[in-house]
């Protein structure tokens, strides 16, 4: 990647949150988050609903900004930076619950999530997100409202894809799916990080995201309890308990 | 379906395909081309029955100006609420800042005669800078919160106007405006001939529908039909959602702008109750009924409504009257006119919510069953996208196929 030899030659990670205090109003979500990535990673995190997952990924993207504490990409402050800003250097986000363009068609989704880009360079994008998401191929030109969940939530990586992030935020991406399919965008989020892509991925489905991620942070009421990598945060009791349903 | 869907695709594109497809590729070519059609066809209806019958032919000319206006607000108005998704309900306010403006560049009362061209620009761009700072603090609300904000200013510019007496002469308006100097050709503007003023209006309103739908083709067009749609993810695929939302705002304020300079010189007076919430809510209806989000669509709309309103109400009286029953005569129409508006509305939505001349897109987003069966035309991008092999074949069959496959 040539933006990658542009970038100073400091040891920091890619991300680097620095005890992140993001609040709704009065609600204190994040209270002091320290989380880094580390560039080629999947770094997976995980806990319970409310823990405050979600929030971080919009705080990193620029969705929500912290009051206090930093957030660092590859080397500069974004704390303040807008979301629109963010996609322009960088960062994609799948958000929450899919939140693709439902009355726009499967092309129009992917041209929108290629806004940012240079018309020259959206075709060979195209293929290659559809190489990944075969499905979408055969959809181009059906409404995105009328996907099946599966296929929406392809056409929600698939979108952020458009952007040509360097780092790709996933909220979620298994929700309400079905094992198999689980299984499939799994395997393709895989696919996605071996192609060069770092990944920050939030889910509920720990199992599952443990066993593709390199390093773990476990979140609870808006602190990280417990971090590591993927395989011992996946031994630990405490997770067992809590995340994989075992006594 | 599917046996429509192949009497499309198999044989050669019909004569009215072929005219589609052209007019879409040429558009400015064929919004001129449609405007003078037109403007020709309006001069030769309004001298033959039975528009004839009705009001003498100037009067129509009059009435064509008159209703220019409001194809211009609807127009504008479009841009906000069809497109941007964003529902203004004080639009009247930056007409009443276009015509004010010009009011105090060509009046007896500022004692100034500023030539109407450039200020039918500076009027545009007065309300523009409104747009903005309106716009600039409010944005950031949603839904209900944004108009609720509008409709507060919508109110609070007349009064101001209003009470402003001193700058404004309150109630009794800005009276003795001049009007436009002669321009080649037309000839004279004045109030018994109307005829440059309707040619005037058809130009501005030619040059705004070619400004509009090229912005609505473009990538600025693209991120409103986002924002309409879900303001985060729009943000979350790198739209200024702020900047974007209040670029609709200035357009919308823009266009009313036009629409003020050129109504203030042709009624000569601006006062504040020309610009009260009846007109917001009037506009609004055009655009309604028109069809939201398709430009041809609301300036249809807008001509329709306003010559109902204003043309036909007003005959129907005057035709009630002449058959001489007791109780009709006493009705006067013009007082009906927001019952029937109101009872329009209500129909539209049961009936017809997508509008009499809807855009592609809102059918489609209000029929989204319909669509499940095949894929959607889009000339555009079909063809810049080769590699999708048997799109079509399989389009037919994916609303069957997937139904509960992976819940």
């Amino acid at each position: 990647m040539t933006a990658a030899d542009q970038r100073p030659q400091a040891a920091e990670p890619m991300l680097v949150l620095d005890e992140v205090n993001t609040f709704y109003g009065q609600i204190h979500a994040l209270q002091g988050v320290n989380l880094t990535v580390a560039e080629g990673e999947i770094v997976t995190l995980i806990g319970a609903n409310g823990a405050g997952k979600t929030t971080t990924l919009k705080t990193i993207s620029g969705l929500l900004h912290p009051r206090r504490g930093t957030v660092r990409f590859e080397g500069a402050d974004v704390s303040k930076t807008a979301a629109h800003t963010l996609v322009r250097r960088g960062i994609g986000h799948a958000p929450e619950g899919r939140r693709i363009f439902g009355r726009m068609s499967v092309l129009e989704n992917l041209m929108m999530g290629a806004f940012t880009r240079d018309q020259p360079t959206i075709p060979p994008d195209l293929d290659r997100v559809m190489t990944l998401f075969p499905r979408l191929r055969e959809r181009t030109h059906q409404l995105g409202g009328t996907l099946s969940g599966g296929e929406q939530q392809m056409l929600a990586i698939a979108r952020a894809l458009m952007s040509h992030p360097r780092l790709l935020l996933l909220d979620e991406p298994s929700l309400g799916l079905s094992p198999i399919l689980v299984q499939q965008i799994f395997s393709i989020v895989r696919e996605i990080n071996e192609q060069g892509t770092t990944i920050l991925l939030v889910e509920q489905n720990a199992l599952q995201a443990l066993s593709i991620a390199h390093r773990a942070y476990v979140l609870q009421t808006g602190r990280v309890v417990l971090t590591g990598p993927a395989r011992e945060v996946m031994s630990d009791e405490s997770v067992r308990k809590a995340y994989l349903g075992e006594d | 379906m599917t046996a429509t869907m192949e009497v499309r695709s198999a044989g050669s594109p019909s004569p009215r395909a072929r005219l589609r497809a052209y007019a879409h590729g040429h558009r400015s070519a064929t919004i001129v081309v449609s405007m003078v059609l037109i403007t020709a066809a309006m001069i030769v209806l309004a001298q033959v029955p039975p528009l004839s019958l009705i009001q003498r032919q100037n009067a129509w000319f009059d009435a064509f100006a008159n209703a220019g206006t409001f194809v211009l607000l609807a127009m504008g108005l479009n841009v906000v609420v069809g497109l941007a998704g964003l529902l203004d309900l004080g639009y009247a306010a930056f007409f009443a800042i276009g015509s004010y403006t010009y009011a105090y560049s060509n009046s007896p009362f500022s004692q100034t005669d500023l030539p109407f061209l450039p200020m039918l620009v500076v009027g545009a761009a007065v309300a523009a800078v409104f747009g903005i700072a309106l716009g600039a603090p409010t944005l950031r609300l949603r839904g209900d919160y944004l108009a609720i904000m509008t409709l507060g200013f919508g109110e609070i510019v007349p009064i101001v106007f209003l009470n402003l007496d001193k700058w404004t002469e309150g109630t009794n308006g800005i009276g003795g405006i001049f009007r436009p100097e002669p321009l080649p050709v037309l000839g004279e503007f004045s109030a018994l001939s109307p005829f440059p003023y309707y040619i005037l209006m058809v130009g501005i309103v030619t040059v705004a529908m070619i400004l509009l739908y090229r912005m609505q083709d473009s990538r600025i067009g693209r991120a409103w039909n986002a924002i309409r749609e879900d303001e985060l993810a729009a943000a979350a695929n790198g739209i200024n959602t702020v900047t974007t939302k209040l670029l609709a705002f200035a357009i919308g304020a823009t266009t009313a702008g036009f629409a003020g300079v050129f109504n203030a010189s042709k009624l000569t007076i601006v006062s504040p109750e020309q610009f009260l919430f009846a007109v917001s809510f009037s506009v609004l209806a055009m655009v309604i009924l028109g069809g939201m989000g398709n430009i041809w669509g609301v300036a249809a709309g807008a001509l329709l409504v306003y010559l109902i309103q204003v043309v036909l109400l007003k005959q129907l009286n005057g035709m009630v009257e002449g058959l001489g029953i007791p109780f009709l005569t006493e009705i006067n129409f013009l007082d009906y006119q927001y019952l029937l508006f109101g009872v329009a509305l209500v129909l539209m939505m049961l009936f017809r919510p997508e509008g009499l001349f809807p855009s592609q897109r809102r059918r489609r987003e209000l029929h989204i069953a319909d669509e499940l069966a095949g894929p959607i035309d889009e000339p555009a991008v079909i063809g810049s996208l080769g590699a999708a092999p048997g799109a079509d074949e399989l389009g037919d069959t994916s609303g069957q196929d997937l139904r509960g496959h992976d819940r």
